[in-house]
């Protein structure tokens, strides 16, 4: 078995979602783009997980782990998103530079 | 108060400190003998106690004070008792500290220690009984006083003062409680600080006392330097062996210490703070008078008393102190011819009975000087309690407003009139034995190797015997006789003031009669009871020529008394009837001596001298004062201008600024935008991992 074709789709899916966080606007979008990210390493690991032929399936395991955490993440992420837009009428990250000197 | 806990535990111990003894009585009266170190410390504890917790008591402190007196006159009169029974002389020594190898001194052992023999017994007593006495009468007389406390802290720091002196084995110990009982007399003089006069008095006494302590220290120091020693048993030990050495320095030494002597016992010319010493409360007059501080001078020359008498010591010096006594006896009884105030003829009258002393003890009179510190202390504590109920009463010192009080103050009149007789030495009170002996002793004197010092000297006592019977009769006349001329009504005083009264009278009455010439002798014994043999003369038989001769003296002074100021009593035109040209100024003026001391002393000191200390202090001591200022201000401009402005500074302001430039450079990075930070992580990342590939 071949797992080639699986890595490239992973770095493929990965690369567009590290352009989408760097440069979309739309702080939805760039939460958006880190799913693609997180897709991109479940791709990985459900691949290496059939390519070794563990008896105990670690690899979906974790791709099952990491599909929970990204959901907790989304939630928490799109509340911020929310509550950011209620009190700047906007969720263009550009605008959020609270942080500058 | 480490010292006297120390002293407390070597004493229950016992054994440990070196024990002296010298005539153990063994016994009780050796238990008593080796406790009466407590007599000293007793009234020194109940100082500190009276100004820690003195307020808080029911009496203010005066039963602190009352307690610690009655306990010394119990003690003491134990002691009496048992040294009457068998003859004792003891003592006893704490080494407290020594120095080793001083320079030209040796070994310098410093020690507190106490002597229990007939002379610090009699000493003992008089303190102990007269100043209970004299303690209850206080608490009326200072009642309701602004420092009542204070009054009897200090009070009992006088009587600790002096019982530590008389106790004092050593002559360390007694130059300490010498000057416990300077300073304790400076503060009852001062008393009444808040005028100003009494504080003059009492700086007067205490520089006076000063001066004449040189005297003491000179003495102290020769005699410890040449014996080796300073214990008092020791010197006299050497004086006792003709020791050669000590033959060679007796002379100065006892002079020195006569000197001391002179200032305590206020002998000319010394002589002139102890009138002064009348600005302090009735009660203190009468103590320093009768018990503690001016016996002191006589107690020091009895206790060296052998250093005197043996021939070929300090013998010579005798003839002075028989002079400096005659001079006081006469001189300063004429004074208080002219007194108004009633203490300050007391005061007069206690100089002329402490010259009869001294010139007693300087006709080799040891036992006759001593009964008359006895006998005096009694009948003269007891005249000046009474002129203290006299004042309680009128509320002034000046016989000029008195008169006529016998009416009011009968107790007081009694009392007084029983004590000028006693004074005046009429038969059978307490002065007539004492003054008698000392005349005997006198004529002895004469006969006997003294000369016409003594001759001269008897004359005068003879002469005194007259001076003191006429001034008491005036004192009397003019309090007590006729109209009473005062402000306000006199009133008797209250009984805690007047059976104190009573009790020393009652003494003044019978103290004499423990040494009646031929009948008694037992003052003589009490005395004798020493480890270091007198050789004193003293009278077995009266001498009736004298004893006629000096009561009818006593007796011209009562009736040139009577005539003057009796009759006239009620005008009482006093003053003009002593006035005799020349000699009333010269009395009234006190022979100029205060005029000497101001002009003579005093006004040098206060003027060159003075003006000399201001400009050594304007100038010398200031230039060099300004001169450092200078100097540290030039410094600190230096130090303000180029270490700190340019130096410090620079340093400062140059990291601050350093700062401030890698910080305006530095910050540009942190724009704010969430996506430049994650670029840089993204970045970051991806040349690790480059790095990892390539290198790894």
């Amino acid at each position: 078995m071949i797992v080639n074709q699986f890595l490239v789709l992973g770095a493929l899916l990965f690369s567009i979602g590290v352009y989408g966080v760097l440069v979309r606007r739309n702080a939805v979008l760039v939460l958006l783009s880190i799913e693609l990210m997180l897709a991109a390493v479940n791709i990985n690991l459900v691949a290496f997980g059939a390519f070794v032929d563990d008896a105990a399936a670690a690899g979906q395991v974790f791709a099952l782990f990491v599909i929970t955490v990204a959901a907790a993440e989304v939630g928490i992420g799109l509340a911020i998103v929310v509550l950011i837009f209620r009190n700047r009428s906007s969720a263009n990250v550009d605008e959020l530079d609270l942080m500058k000197w | 108060m480490t010292p006297l806990l120390h002293l407390f535990a070597l004493a229950s111990e016992g054994g440990e400190h070196g024990l002296d003894v010298v005539t153990d009585p063994g016994g009780f009266a050796g238990l008593l003998a080796s406790w009466a170190w407590l007599i000293p410390v007793v009234p020194l504890v109940a100082t500190f106690a009276i100004v820690l917790v003195g307020k808080r008591l029911p009496w203010k402190g005066w039963e602190l004070a009352e307690g610690s007196i009655a306990f010394v006159a119990v003690y003491a009169v134990a002691l009496l008792i048992a040294n009457w029974q068998a003859p004792m002389a003891v003592e006893h020594h704490v080494t407290l500290s020594r120095i080793d190898s001083l320079p030209g001194l040796g070994d310098l052992v410093l020690e507190w220690g106490w002597v229990v023999d007939g002379l610090s017994i009699m000493m003992f007593t008089v303190v102990g009984v007269v100043g209970f006495f004299v303690f209850t009468y206080a608490k009326g007389y200072m009642e309701g006083d602004v420092r009542f406390t204070f009054f009897f802290a200090s009070f009992s720091l006088f009587a600790g003062g002096m019982l530590v002196l008389v106790a004092a084995p050593n002559l360390i110990q007694l130059i300490v409680g010498w000057e416990l009982v300077g300073v304790a007399s400076y503060l009852l003089i001062g008393h009444w600080w808040e005028d100003h006069d009494n504080n003059a008095a009492a700086i007067k006494a205490f520089i006076t006392n000063k001066v004449a302590d040189v005297g003491l220290f000179v003495g102290v120091i020769i005699l410890g330097i040449t014996v080796g020693s300073f214990r008092i048993s020791d010197v006299l030990d050497a004086v006792a062996h003709g020791d050669s050495a000590v033959a060679q320095v007796a002379f100065w030494a006892g002079l020195a210490l006569f000197i001391g002597a002179m200032g305590k016992s206020a002998q000319m010319p010394f002589h002139v703070w102890l009138p002064d010493a009348m600005a302090g409360p009735t009660p203190v007059s009468s103590l320093m008078h009768a018990a503690t501080m001016v016996t002191a001078g006589v107690y020091l020359v009895g206790r060296m008393f052998p250093l005197y008498q043996t021939p070929g010591m300090a013998d010579d010096v005798k003839i002075i102190i028989v002079l400096v006594g005659g001079a006081t006896l006469l001189l300063t009884g004429l004074i208080a011819l002219v007194q108004d105030d009633i203490k300050k003829v007391l005061a007069y009258s206690t100089l002329s009975q402490l010259g009869y002393m001294t010139a007693a003890m300087g006709a080799g009179a040891y036992t006759a000087g001593l009964f008359h510190l006895f006998t005096h202390a009694f009948f003269k504590g007891l005249l000046f309690l009474a002129a203290g109920s006299v004042i309680h009463g009128v509320h002034s010192n000046d016989m000029s407003d008195m008169g006529g009080l016998r009416r009011f103050m009968p107790s007081t009149y009694r009392t007084f009139v029983i004590g000028s007789l006693a004074l005046a030495g009429i038969f059978p009170l307490a002065g007539f034995w004492s003054k008698d002996e000392i005349l005997a002793s006198l004529s002895h004197d004469a006969g006997a190797g003294g000369g016409a010092a003594a001759t001269l000297v008897l004359w005068l006592a003879i002469l005194g015997a007259f001076v003191t019977a006429f001034y008491m009769a005036r004192a009397v006349y003019l309090t007590f006789f006729g109209e009473y001329k005062g402000e306000g009504h006199p009133h008797e005083s209250p009984r805690v003031m007047t059976w104190p009264l009573w009790g020393l009278a009652g003494l003044a009455v019978v103290a004499g009669f423990v040494n009646m010439p031929g009948l008694t002798s037992s003052f003589t014994d009490w005395l004798a009871s020493r480890v270091h043999v007198m050789g004193d003369h003293h009278a077995t038989a009266l001498n009736w020529g004298l004893a006629v001769l000096g009561t009818a003296m006593a007796l011209g002074g009562i009736a040139a008394g009577t005539r003057l100021f009796h009759r006239d009593a009620a005008t009482q035109q006093e003053r003009d009837r002593l006035r005799i040209p020349v000699l009333y100024p010269l009395l009234e003026q006190k022979y100029y001596f205060d005029h000497l001391y101001m002009n003579g002393v005093v006004g040098p000191i206060k003027g060159p001298i003075a003006r000399f200390v201001v400009w050594t202090n304007q100038v010398v001591l200031d230039g060099v004062v300004h001169a450092f200022g200078a100097a540290a201000r030039l410094a600190s401009r230096f130090v303000y201008g180029w270490a700190d402005q340019r130096g410090i500074d620079l340093a400062i302001n140059a990291a601050a600024a350093g700062t401030g430039e890698a910080g305006s450079v530095v910050r540009r990075a942190q724009t704010g935008k969430v996506q430049q930070y994650a670029g840089a992580l993204f970045a970051g990342a991806v040349l690790l991992v480059v790095g990892f590939l390539i290198f790894g």
